[in-house]
């Protein structure tokens, strides 16, 4: 009994000091949250300057951009990610400023699951509207089927997958719907979290993606990468042109070329004009405080916000995003001087 | 109701047959889902799975290191906060607390373990997330360290008072004091049941997601020390399972299996180690 | 022991009385601060919405405009589909395992039994999303709506994900503690009710059913109160496979939410105060919700006059 009482006593003391000392080291961990929508290019970006700087490793969790704004809000993270850029209400809860960084474009499209298409289907700008609505409830509505001359559609219905979390996907897709129809815009509105009129409800581009992957006749909304590294089918988006365009990194920096770009880096590059604008596009933001509290943490902040404007830029064709445009970079690169270090 | 014996003999043995076939589908549903586990498990697990790290989205290899350390941990620190306070609260229960404050204990006790285990982590939130604007091991440790409590109570209380009046009564005839009756005598004749009451709570909340989701958070790489978010075994499970990525697919399978035996291993050895006492927990 | 009749009442057992009442204590005062902190915590909403909130049926963190209606009435039909289900193949088990099955049989069978009980909700809720929801899908709503679908509760798109999907999940994880209670409350019951019975001319399942479960209903009553709670409160698992669409259907087979699935998804991203008061609420609901079940299943196992109570 006594000697079990020692050997107890003695693991958790040892537990205890190895947890509390574990990699004490001088790596530094930084804390971050927010959109789904660039998850796949940060994780890559993060595991890519963990080798250029081995001091730092970032912690980014995908918990979409109403999460983001919150936690960064809250400062229980030490940066946010959002591709809904904050509404000014927001900014002015904030218990100091916040600034916006833009990382990359990206765009979102109408992923599907139709059992027997293999085509890529074109969607009017009407028809996923009425899709959303629940207006639209049969795959072989007549306007969806206009636009595919040829293909075979099912008599089946449609099953809506939107996100049940706050999502920044969700405002760009909200947004475009908007745009696109003043119905819409009346009855539900461009945010991060809206009352969807119908449809299902997944857990982050993850979630949506996954849902839509198992559920046959389902379509839903996701940024291009998650489409394309698993393989689901998306369709193509009718832009203000009438033209039908296919999400690819020119079509969406063709899409952002238009749009004049602010100070503060909050636009929308929605329904451009632009024969082969991608009309579902968006940048997507970094949040950061420019009044920096932890020394350290604000210079590994900086150095990796130059880091990503100058290299990480590289890898966002192959995960399906697109560079920032040069203007953009270098509009950047001196705005990141406003961050004041402690 | 005037039916023929041998209609009701027949309604009888045709009730009590299917009784026995709703054991069968019972007891072949907990056969299911250990084989499907064990079969997508095993197919999913590596070497590799216990010492990387999880890698970047759609890069193979990845593995949950961090997540099997930071369960460690947590169960660590939940065993930290919830073994002391059940255990002397049991012991007080079980010694002093035949009056009216026992009754309340008691009670109180019971509705802490109804708390559904999401409200749990909102507490931990509020707690200590929110003031120490972070989230944290230590976060996620006290919302599971709580949530061990009650079982810790119950089990001790128990236990204890399965130890015969005798042992106690020889004590005192002794000359022993009371604390040092039941501090040396009493529990230490308990102390198999109390240990074993002990790991199963640790292993009940092993596997808890909920209060951990806004507490310890979640985390890519190491976390260190216990002011940091870590990655846990149940959240990573999550995380990957709702995701349409196939390869954490696999890796949930295998983390679903590595939860599963650790809880299945506490659970049976516990019942094989007792007599044939049903365990309050 | 009582104080008087120890022999020396001195400062070591003075303290380790002190200390074991201040724990004790310690566990009353975690309950008090639990449940105020949910009701502090929640105030904004409480002030905003009142009474409305319990009936108001739309979620909208836009407008805003928050009614916990939907969530509730997803946790209550779930939480009905899993007992549907769960309570006849418990009780039923257990009365095999009391009446039929010899002891040793019946003593690893049980044992079997409270592993489910064992494994761990987000395991279930892996099997739920690859197993469960699939066979939802193409087998059971498709079948069940063919057969039973002029009901409006079994009509609908077989989406897979849904309040019936969920209700299916609870049952497999609640079913344990329906079976492990009922089976030791059968056990109890005294053997002169069922000689009595036999004597009478009773078949075996006549005695089961007018003689044995009658003595032991307020326990097997208080088992399914238990399992409610658990259902009730159940996250992980439902989270995963209910479809987290806030709106009520009547179909068992649409998408619904649960409180505490709501909770687990929108928690961390309440982007203003009122919301995070809002989904606290929720939570306060969801604990007063379980307080009152648990209580009542406990005014139940205690009248048989014996602490059986389990892993909740």
């Amino acid at each position: 009994m006594r000697r079990t009482m020692n050997s107890v006593i003695g693991a958790a003391a040892l537990v205890l000091l190895a947890g509390s000392l574990a990699w004490a080291g001088k790596f530094m961990l930084i804390n971050g949250a927010g959109a789904t929508f660039p998850y796949p290019i940060y994780s890559k970006w993060f595991s890519e300057y963990a080798k250029v700087n081995e001091g730092v490793n970032f912690n980014y969790q995908s918990i979409g951009s109403g999460g983001g704004i919150r936690q960064i809000t809250a400062q229980t993270v030490d940066f946010g990610a959002t591709d809904g850029p904050m509404t000014d209400d927001q900014l002015r809860s904030a218990p100091a400023p916040i600034l916006h960084f833009p990382t990359v474009l990206g765009g979102v499209v109408p992923i599907y699951n139709l059992p027997g298409v293999n085509e890529n289907l074109n969607f009017t700008q009407a028809a996923l509207t009425g899709i959303f609505l629940g207006n639209i409830t049969n795959w072989n509505n007549p306007e969806i089927a206009k636009a595919n001359p040829g293909v075979s559609l099912p008599n089946k219905p449609i099953v809506v997958v939107h996100r049940s979390d706050g999502s920044g996907t969700t405002f760009v897709w909200t947004d475009f719907l908007s745009s696109a129809s003043i119905a819409w815009k009346a009855k539900v509105g461009k945010s991060t979290s809206v009352n969807w009129p119908v449809g299902l409800g997944g857990k982050g581009n993850e979630g949506v993606s996954a849902l839509v992957q198992q559920t046959p006749y389902a379509i839903g909304y996701a940024e291009l990468g998650y489409a394309t590294n698993n393989k689901i089918p998306y369709g193509k988006v009718q832009n203000k042109t009438g033209q039908f365009v296919e999400c690819t990194a020119q079509t969406i920096s063709s899409a952002a070329a238009s749009a004049k770009m602010p100070k503060d880096f909050r636009v929308s590059i929605v329904n451009p004009v632009g024969q082969d604008a991608y009309p579902v596009s968006s940048f997507t933001w970094l949040l950061v405080y420019k009044q920096q509290t932890d020394r350290a943490k604000g210079e590994a902040l900086i150095s990796f916000l130059r880091w990503m404007l100058k290299e990480g830029q590289k890898y966002t064709e192959p995960l399906g995003y697109a560079p920032l445009p040069s203007e953009v970079i270098q509009m950047e690169e001196s705005a990141i001087e406003q961050i004041q270090l402690p | 109701m005037q039916q023929s014996i041998q209609t009701r003999k027949f309604f009888s043995v045709t009730a009590l047959s299917l009784t026995g076939l709703f054991a069968a589908i019972t007891v072949s549903v907990l056969f299911f889902i250990l084989g499907y586990i064990l079969f997508h498990g095993i197919r999913a697990l590596n070497f590799g799975f216990f010492i990387h790290l999880p890698t970047p989205v759609g890069e193979p290899g990845g593995g949950m290191a961090n997540a099997i350390v930071g369960t460690v941990k947590l169960l660590f620190l939940a065993s930290l906060l919830g073994v002391p306070i059940g255990f002397f609260a049991g012991v007080y229960l079980a010694e002093f607390g035949h009056n009216r404050f026992g009754f309340w204990v008691r009670y109180a006790t019971d509705l802490l373990n109804g708390v559904p285990s999401i409200v749990m982590g909102i507490f931990a939130y509020t707690l200590i997330v929110l003031p120490t604007r972070q989230f944290s091991t230590l976060a996620g440790g006290v919302a599971l360290g709580i949530m061990m409590i009650p079982i810790a109570v119950r089990s001790t209380e128990e236990f204890l008072r399965l130890v015969p009046r005798s042992v106690r009564e020889a004590a005192f005839a002794l000359g022993i004091h009371e604390w040092k009756t039941i501090f040396f005598v009493v529990i230490p004749a308990a102390y198999r049941g109390l240990l074993t009451g002990i790991l199963l709570d640790l292993a009940r909340v092993a596997g808890e997601t909920a209060p951990l989701l806004f507490t310890a958070f979640n985390n890519r790489v190491w976390s260190r020390g216990w002011m940091e978010p870590t990655a846990s075994l149940p959240v990573m499970i999550f995380t990957y399972a709702i995701a349409p990525y196939e390869d954490w697919h696999a890796q949930a399978w295998a983390g679903a299996l590595v939860l599963m035996m650790l809880v299945l291993v506490v659970n049976g050895g516990a019942r094989l180690l007792l007599p044939r006492r049903r365990i309050a927990v | 022991m009582s104080r008087s009749s120890s022999p020396s009442f001195n400062w070591g057992d003075r303290f380790f009385r002190r200390v074991c009442f201040g724990f004790a204590l310690t566990v009353v005062a975690i309950v008090i601060g639990l449940a105020g902190s949910l009701v502090w915590n929640s105030r904004l909403a409480i002030k905003q919405f009142g009474w409305s909130f319990l009936w108001g049926q739309t979620w909208d963190p836009v407008a805003p405009l928050f009614g916990a209606l939907p969530f509730i009435y997803g946790t209550l039909v779930t939480s009905a589909v899993a007992l549907c289900i769960a309570v006849p193949l418990g009780i039923g088990t257990a009365v095999f395992l009391a009446e039929l099955a010899p002891p040793r049989v019946s003593e690893i069978v049980s044992f079997l039994v409270e592993l489910l009980a064992a494994i761990p909700s987000v395991i279930y809720g892996l099997l739920g999303i690859f197993v469960v929801v699939p066979w939802v899908r193409t087998v059971a709503s498709p079948g069940i709506s063919a057969v039973l679908g002029w009901m409006p509760i079994f009509r609908g798109t077989p989406y897979g994900v849904g309040l019936f999907a969920a209700g299916l999940i609870l049952a497999a994880m609640i079913v344990p503690f329906i079976t492990t209670v009922s089976r030791e409350v059968l056990l109890i019951v005294p053997r002169s009710q069922r000689e009595a019975a036999l004597a009478l001319g009773a078949t075996h399942w006549e005695t089961v059913w007018n003689a044995i479960l009658p003595y032991a209903r307020s326990g097997i009553i208080g088992s399914i109160f238990l399992a409610l709670a658990r259902a009730l409160g159940e996250t992980m698992a439902v989270t995963m496979v209910v479809g987290n669409r806030p709106e009520i259907h009547a179909s068992l087979f649409e998408p619904g939410y649960t409180m505490a699935a709501v909770l687990a998804n929108e928690f961390t991203e309440a982007t203003y105060d009122l919301y995070l008061h809002a989904l606290i609420e929720i939570g306060l609901v969801l604990f007063c919700v379980t307080f009152i079940v648990n209580g009542l299943a406990r005014l139940l196992l205690l009248r048989i006059g014996h602490s059986v109570e389990v892993n909740a």
